[in-house]
């Protein structure tokens, strides 16, 4: 097991690279010039140059990209263009935002989506069944931004019972926190466990009617146990994928969710950089997003693992 | 002549399947004594499997639903019984053995744990306890180094040694009767015959019953007491074993073994299969199912379906012509 966990983690090393090679190949090719930017409307050429030269702007594109990557290693993002701090330090208040509404949206989605999904398979070819279905088909075909200004209209506008905007940091109390991220968390654990609903669902009536079970029942085991103890684990592959692609779903939605609601975490940023073209932003978010999924996969590999015994590559 | 331990008494099971309804099992009565060896013979898709299935009340409903008949064992009757009893019946009072090794065992969970399981539902047997019974079983089934063997997964072993383990999870809770549904089909030929030696043993030393359920009429001379003989639902003769094979008397019996190789019979004697083939279970024939292949088959027999009926000591058959069957082998 060990041993696995050790070669996953090895082989994502250059999975890093190569995210980080493209990164940067992207935004140094990119349109826009953020010398123009920084140098305003009435910079001439020799200005221009000159925060070029500045910035390292005019080295060879590998020096450049081998200065960013060393500085990478020694966990330095690199300094904003536009304000002149450095990366980490800009990052630093903005990740709480973004970690809390991720870890309540993966939280709740599994929990419901599990739990509706295996109720459905539970009671299968029943209303209820067919009830949960319903919300399960409608709520992954809702548009995510539609529901957000759904909800906001409805429950902050309308009946007020949530702020419209206005985050309020953990440090503020955790009630006033989970009262001002409710709406968010919702909108998005709706979309999310719709679609780990389903596919709970129908792993699980899969492995119903494998053999083994028939072998569970006839030792005289109830149903409660046949479903939890032997039908569960065997139709988890599936849904951990599911919860993991979930996660990587919510790391691009969070651009949108957090704009609509006006939280001050990591989309909002990357928004902020690519209007104003801060490229060492853009460089460092997108590495720390890439690193966040590539940790995901390692993470649903082990336990894919850890579910079947059977899989060992 | 010993108790009867199990009494299927006009049992039918139908499935309602997109291309009608199949009657699985029609009308089917039998017994099963103390301590005895029955073999149910037929060929794939007779309904020997369901007969089983619908004993234990493991047909999946739907599609499938017994609809009539009494299934009695120690004098009650398990198609009444409510699901909690009947849980508690199964694993415990009588085992069940299935075809196919591969994938009876769950893949996810260590051989002990599905082997104490039974022992914990139905002996109320602590986790330590029931372990340690758990390692006695796999000993009883001949599978060296039992302590490793426990804590591997079911793909860590052979088909050979998994059907072991089936035994010992079947036995585990020492049952009156064991069902071993095609339990050695899907095994070589050697590992079959220690397969079926064992359940065997295992069965005599405890004094269970023992149902088994094939389509190899090789085992059925080599184990079996007794015999009964299935075709499109129903069974066609019951009789002893020995009986049987000296005196076939339906003709469903006599292709069947004569479709057999023998030690006895001449160097290149030709074997004979029963001709035509199986009828579709949806669109049976009128009058005798088997009468499209039978070269006995009379008038009757295409209007009026024959009962089984006693025609002498222990021995039923349901064809109107089986005098003369019995005469001409």
């Amino acid at each position: 097991m060990w041993r696995y966990i050790a070669q996953r983690f090895l082989v994502s090393i250059p999975v890093i690279m190569m995210v980080g090679i493209i990164t940067f190949t992207l935004v140094y090719v990119g349109p826009g010039d953020p010398a123009a930017i920084i140098g305003g409307d009435e910079a001439t050429p020799e200005i221009l140059a000159r925060i070029r030269h500045d910035l390292g702007f005019d080295r060879p594109y590998i020096v450049q990209m081998g200065d960013w990557f060393l500085k990478l290693l020694r966990g330095d993002l690199g300094t904003s263009f536009f304000s002149g701090r450095e990366i980490t330090e800009l990052i630093t208040p903005r990740l709480q935002p973004t970690l809390s509404l991720g870890f309540q949206v993966v939280l709740l989605s599994t929990i419901i989506g599990i739990s509706a999904g295996m109720l459905a398979a539970w009671k299968a070819g029943t209303r209820l069944d067919k009830y949960l279905m319903i919300f399960a088909v409608l709520g992954f075909a809702t548009p995510g931004f539609w529901l957000a200004f759904l909800t906001i209209w409805v429950f902050a506008v309308n009946l007020g019972w949530f702020p419209v905007i206005g985050y309020k940091p953990i440090q503020d109390g955790l009630i006033p926190h989970l009262h001002s991220m409710f709406l968010p968390v919702m909108v998005n654990s709706i979309l999310a466990s719709a679609f780990i609903s389903r596919i709970t669902r129908s792993a699980m009536l899969e492995v119903l009617r494998e053999d083994y079970i028939r072998t569970a029942r006839a030792k005289g085991a109830s149903e409660f146990s046949v479903f939890l103890r032997h039908a569960f684990r065997p139709s988890a592959i599936p849904v951990v994928t599911v919860i993991g692609a979930t996660i990587a779903g919510l790391a691009t939605g969070f651009v949108l969710t957090e704009t609509i609601f006006a939280i001050p975490g990591l989309g909002r940023m990357l928004v902020d950089a690519i209007v104003r073209r801060d490229y060492p932003i853009i460089q460092a978010l997108l590495m720390v997003v890439a690193t966040v999924l590539i940790g995901v996969n390692l993470i649903v590999d082990i336990l894919y693992a850890y579910i079947d015994p059977r899989i060992r590559y | 002549m010993a108790e009867v331990l199990l009494k299927v008494k006009n049992l039918s099971t139908l499935f309602r399947t997109e291309g009608g309804v199949v009657q699985a099992v029609d009308n089917v009565s039998f017994e099963v004594r103390a301590g005895e060896t029955f073999a149910l013979v037929g060929e794939s898709g007779c309904g020997k499997s369901v007969t089983a299935l619908s004993i234990m009340r493991l047909i999946p409903t739907p599609p499938g639903e017994i609809t009539s008949g009494t299934v009695e064992f120690e004098g009650v009757d398990l198609l009444q019984l409510p699901g909690r009893e009947m849980r508690a019946i199964r694993g415990s009072k009588i085992g069940m053995i299935f075809q196919e090794p591969m994938s009876s065992l769950n893949p996810v969970l260590t051989i002990q744990s599905q082997l104490a399981e039974p022992l914990k539902i139905h002996m109320n047997l602590s986790s330590s306890a029931a372990n340690d019974r758990a390692e006695e079983l796999v000993n009883m089934v001949g599978i060296p180094d039992a302590k490793t063997r426990l804590q591997q997964y079911p793909h860590q072993l052979s088909g050979g040694q998994r059907q072991r383990i089936m035994i010992a999870m079947a036995m585990s809770c020492a049952p009156r009767l064991l069902i071993a549904d095609e339990a050695t089909t899907a095994l070589d030929v050697t590992i079959q015959a220690q397969i079926l030696d064992l359940m065997q043993d295992v069965t005599e030393q405890s004094g269970a019953s023992l149902l088994i359920i094939t389509h190899n009429l090789g085992i059925v001379a080599r184990y079996a007491d007794r015999v009964a003989v299935m075709y499109a639902g129903k069974l066609r003769e019951v009789s002893d074993a020995t009986d049987m094979y000296a005196v076939p008397q339906h003709p469903y019996t006599v292709g069947l073994l004569r479709s057999v190789p023998r030690l006895d019979s001449d160097r290149g004697a030709p074997l004979t299969p029963i001709a035509g083939e199986i009828p579709d279970l949806t669109d049976l024939p009128d009058g005798c199912a088997f009468n499209p292949r039978c070269q006995w088959a009379v008038d009757r027999c295409f209007v009026e379906d024959p009962e089984l009926e006693e025609i002498s000591p222990g021995k039923q058959v349901a064809c109107f012509e089986h005098a003369s069957v019995a005469l001409n082998v």
